[in-house]
């Protein structure tokens, strides 16, 4: 960790006006990462000003961090320097919207509720119900590859995305794919954009394909005593015609968090309190469609749920469904306010693996006398919450335990596994990217690429990348 | 010593012979002819053919063709519409057709490990018990493979609802043409890092060599209606279109077929379309039955608000399979017609429809050309088949400034120059349309990165400063050729 370098900030404000940066020790506070405050701030007004701070950055070997609303500067490795936080929250329009093609152009750093509300209007949206909605831009959303309950039918971002605009290392602008729904010209290079941490560019303008609300929804609940019911529950909806917009299980813990403060700022919780109780695991299923569709969905899972043993089952209406979906799709700051050193591991396993691998994972837990909850979603991806009582070292060491057996576990089972959230000063000695990838050269060779003078968001990603 | 291109050829051959047997390497000129086309209008003859059985095959390939620094192109069946799997500069052609076996199948997962060369329907009839499917379905589905696919990010009639083939790709093992094997993705989701798969898939098999590739497969849906709507006039068909797309309605596939190219198609299929429409829409709906019966309705609808003269639902799967029919042999019949044809692929957005059919019909009439339109409609992808006869090099010069000019249309309506059928040789000359030199000087970077010697599929995707058909051009297929 290093003391970020010194910043002219004459030339920051040459480019982006004196009262879109800061110097001042008081304002970067919140421009934070990891513990290490960068030198400067600065506020882009557009693509072209993103591009110069980042050919200035790179002459003078500045390291930048790109930032929408901060939700998840947390995630990924302490980065080896910091010098200068690249605001984007000023490049936040839509900047073409055509409801009639269901395409979608818009700038990185508009907030996700508000363009969720813009497309409401036109009854369409985009299928990001991600953490932190309430806050979140685009863009940082996108950079992040966080996930949302939605992807059991829509699929991740990468499934939607038709093309961006971003800024290299080099502070190049450049574009690739497009705004239209079906296009083969050129390399995807916006695939690499998602997920990647803002290490191989900046994105300032992201195309989305959007979708058509759907009429009326619901959701159905269903407990078991143990977690085999619940996984058998989806195994026999993911073999049915059935095809649901989410699908979470919850372990028996997960009903105290939401007693959380994240959770009491939300729509009321739509559970009864006998449902969801601190016992039992619980399935829940939204779907929508017209009458017919929705009573065929609650006919078929009450059935299943009685064959895989359910304890009890109840459908949640249209107007109880908010509720129950901020819980599924906040499901991260929830368990982040829940204990002092929150250590979520995420793990992916093929759907079939993820009763067996929870099960494992909350015996690892249990031996090491550690407090754990897990949310699991359909497609096989499994956030397993450690909940110490303190931040302390005994915590961290069983936090180190638990993880490295976790991640040992799911490498066996072909699978992966990372710790996006823990406690900062823990990152160092946990295993925070999981286990290094066969094809890490080659991602090595496109961030030498993209970023030859190693000063995007450096350190921060996969293998210090 | 220098040696000549010659004795470099026979050396090479000989070590591909000593590599793979003598019945893995084709070389004699009669046998090379038959590798000089794909579909497209393009045609380039490799120096030798060669058939791997395998990854380490492969890499044995790749460092021969290194050592003798000679180019190397892979090729799945030759359906390609873009000149992809063509040798431009020469050099060796990597055939996949004998690395066509399904290495797994987990029907629980839905996930299946195949190798390049399996046959895109072969998978699909493959799990068609445990009602799944691959879902990429491009009109050649019969033919093309699955690593062809995957190089040109392949599309079909009903992607407008399943995505195209980077949605079903979670994995592949592939040989760098350096020789080293890489292996990304793979079964489970979210792998962290760059999406590496993601960049790779739709690389035009100018990055990697792929040998494994480890798809989704799909589930069958319960229900399904097809829909054959009738119209007076091509803007009624694309006005429904549109129509339909704004009112939020996803059909499973929309396709649309002009009047010339219906007649074309009844004629040599008999799919019962109606001789004296101006265009049809073949539309698609599927899901539960109590969803598919209520959309079906409603498209139904749609088409009865834009004056179609008559809507009819297949009643069975035989009515379904032959309207089908006539939609994926369209091409084939068209073979009928014409000595030779040129087909577009661009994109626009999809409520530039109407004034881009009228814009084509201009375009067509204007340079003296008929011009069919048979198209992906509900993705806006376009496929305008420009007649023509090759044996008149003018009259050929004539199709390629013919079709430009509608490509030119469609990047100023907003859209692309290539939908599903990729770049390749055919419009690398179109790309600075799209991107600036920087964008493509970052892509060409991308490429190098991987490809430093440029010894694999060159002359691709980037600007060359050759023209299209700068060879000759190829008599047509014959009728009944499965084309995209």
């Amino acid at each position: 960790m290093s003391a970020p370098a010194k910043i002219a900030g004459a030339r920051v404000a040459d480019i982006v006006g004196e009262q879109n940066c800061f110097f001042d020790p008081s304002e970067l506070a919140e421009y934070e990462v990891g513990g290490m405050m960068p030198g400067g701030a600065a506020r882009p007004g557009s693509a072209e000003e993103v591009a110069e701070l980042v050919r200035m950055a790179a002459a003078d070997r500045l390291a930048v961090i790109p930032c929408g609303a901060r939700t998840k500067l947390e995630l990924g490795l302490t980065p080896e320097r910091y010098d200068l936080a690249i605001d984007m929250t000023r490049l936040d329009r839509v900047a073409a919207y055509d409801p009639g093609d269901l395409t979608l152009g818009v700038e990185a750093g508009c907030e996700l509720a508000k363009l969720q509300s813009v497309l409401a209007e036109h009854r369409q949206f985009l299928p990001l119900a991600v953490p932190w909605f309430r806050q979140t831009t685009v863009g940082g959303t996108i950079a992040a590859g966080v996930d949302t309950p939605l992807r059991q039918l829509f699929g991740t971002a990468r499934d939607y995305i038709l093309g961006m605009e971003f800024v290299t290392g080099e502070g190049v602008a450049a574009k690739s794919g497009g705004r239209v729904v079906k296009n083969v010209t050129g390399y995807d290079l916006h695939k690499l954009m998602i997920g990647a941490f803002g290490t191989l560019g900046i994105m300032t303008k992201i195309n989305f394909r959007t979708f058509p609300l759907p009429l009326e929804s619901r959701a159905f609940v269903a407990r078991f005593d143990e977690s085999k019911g619940a996984f058998e529950l989806r195994d026999r909806v993911a073999e049915s015609p059935l095809a649901p917009l989410t699908i979470e299980i919850f372990s028996p813990p997960v009903s105290g968090l939401f007693g959380s403060d994240v959770a009491a700022r939300m729509e009321p919780n739509p559970y009864e309190p006998g449902l969801l109780s601190a016992k039992h695991w619980i399935f829940t299923s939204g779907f929508a469609g017209n009458e017919g569709v929705l009573s065929r969905y609650e006919r078929d899972m009450t059935g299943m749920a009685e064959r895989c043993g359910a304890g009890g089952v109840s459908v949640l209406a249209q107007g109880q469904i908010a509720g129950a979906f901020g819980r599924k799709s906040e499901f991260v700051p929830i368990a982040l306010e829940s204990s002092p050193a929150t250590t979520i591991v995420k793990l992916s396993v093929l759907p079939r693996k993820m009763n067996e691998i929870l099960a494992r994972a909350g015996r690892f837990a249990d031996e090491a006398g550690e407090r754990w909850a897990a949310m699991a979603r359909g497609v096989g991806v499994i956030y397993f919450a450690l909940l110490p009582e303190a931040r302390d070292e005994d915590a961290r060491r069983r936090a180190a335990k638990i993880s490295e057996e976790v991640i040992a576990a799911v490498a066996a089972l072909d699978g992966h596994a990372m710790i996006p959230w823990c406690p900062r000063e823990w990152k160092g000695s946990l295993p925070v990217w999981g286990r290094p990838r066969a094809d890490f050269p080659q991602m090595h060779k496109l961030k030498t690429l993209f970023d030859p003078s190693r000063i995007l968001a450096p350190g921060r990603f996969v293998g210090g990348l | 010593m220098q040696l000549t291109d010659v004795q470099i050829n026979r050396e090479l051959v000989r070590a591909l012979e000593r590599l793979l047997g003598r019945d893995g390497v084709l070389s004699s000129r009669e046998d090379l002819l038959l590798y000089e086309y794909d579909g497209s209008v393009e045609v380039a003859r490799p120096q030798c053919v060669v058939f791997p059985r395998s990854t380490e095959d492969v890499i044995g390939i790749v460092r021969l063709a290194n050592q003798h620094k000679t180019p190397m192109v892979g090729r799945g069946a030759g359906t390609g519409l873009s000149g992809g799997a063509l040798a431009r500069e020469g050099g060796v052609l990597i055939v996949f057709s004998r690395m066509n076996r399904i290495l797994s199948i987990d029907i629980e997962n839905r996930r299946a490990v195949v190798q390049p060369g399996v046959v895109n329907l072969e998978l699909s009839r493959t799990v068609a018990d445990a009602r799944l499917h691959f879902a990429p379905d491009p009109s050649s589905q019969k033919a093309c493979t699955i690593g062809g696919n995957v190089s040109e990010n392949a599309g079909g009639p009903h992607t407008l609802a399943y995505g195209v083939t980077t949605n079903h790709v979670l994995g592949m093992k592939v040989v760098l043409p350096t020789g080293e094997v890489v292996s990304m993705g793979g079964t489970a989701v979210d792998s962290p890092g760059y999406d590496l798969t993601g960049l790779f898939v739709g690389s035009e098999g100018t990055l990697a060599l792929v040998t494994e590739i480890t798809v989704k497969l799909t589930p069958l849906p319960e229900a399904v209606k097809t829909l054959l709507a009738v119209f007076d006039s091509v803007d009624d068909a694309t006005e429904t279109v549109v129509d339909i797309t704004g009112r939020g309605i996803t059909p499973a596939a929309c396709e649309m077929l002009d009047g010339w190219t219906l007649r074309a198609v009844e004629a040599y299929v008999h799919a019962g379309f109606p001789l004296d429409s101006a265009a049809v829409l073949l539309l698609e709906v599927d899901g539960l039955r109590e969803a598919v019966e209520t959309q079906a309705k409603n498209v139904a609808e749609v088409c009865g608000l834009h004056h179609a003269r008559e809507v009819r639902v297949a009643r069975d799967a035989a009515e379904r399979d032959l309207l089908w029919k006539g939609r994926k042999n369209a091409f084939g019949a068209v073979g009928r017609l014409s000595p030779t044809y040129y087909v577009q692929d661009g994109v626009i957005p999809r409520t530039k429809l109407p004034a881009t059919l009228r814009r084509i019909d201009e375009i067509g009439k204007r340079n003296g050309f008929e011009i069919g339109n048979i198209f992906h409609a509900g993705d806006g992808n376009l496929h305008p088949i420009i007649l023509f006869d090759a044996r008149d090099a003018a009259q050929f010069k004539r199709a390629v400034s013919t079709a430009d000019e509608i490509i030119q249309h469609c990047i100023s309506a907003g859209g692309s120059i290539t939908g599903e059928h990729g770049v390749g040789m055919e419009k690398d000359r179109l790309m600075p349309l799209l991107f600036s030199e920087a964008e493509l000087g970052l892509m060409r970077r991308v490429r190098d990165a991987f490809n430093p010697a440029g010894l694999l599929n060159p002359g691709k995707i980037f600007p060359s400063g050759k023209g299209c058909g700068e060879t000759r051009i190829r008599p047509l297929p014959v009728a009944g050729s499965v084309a995209q």
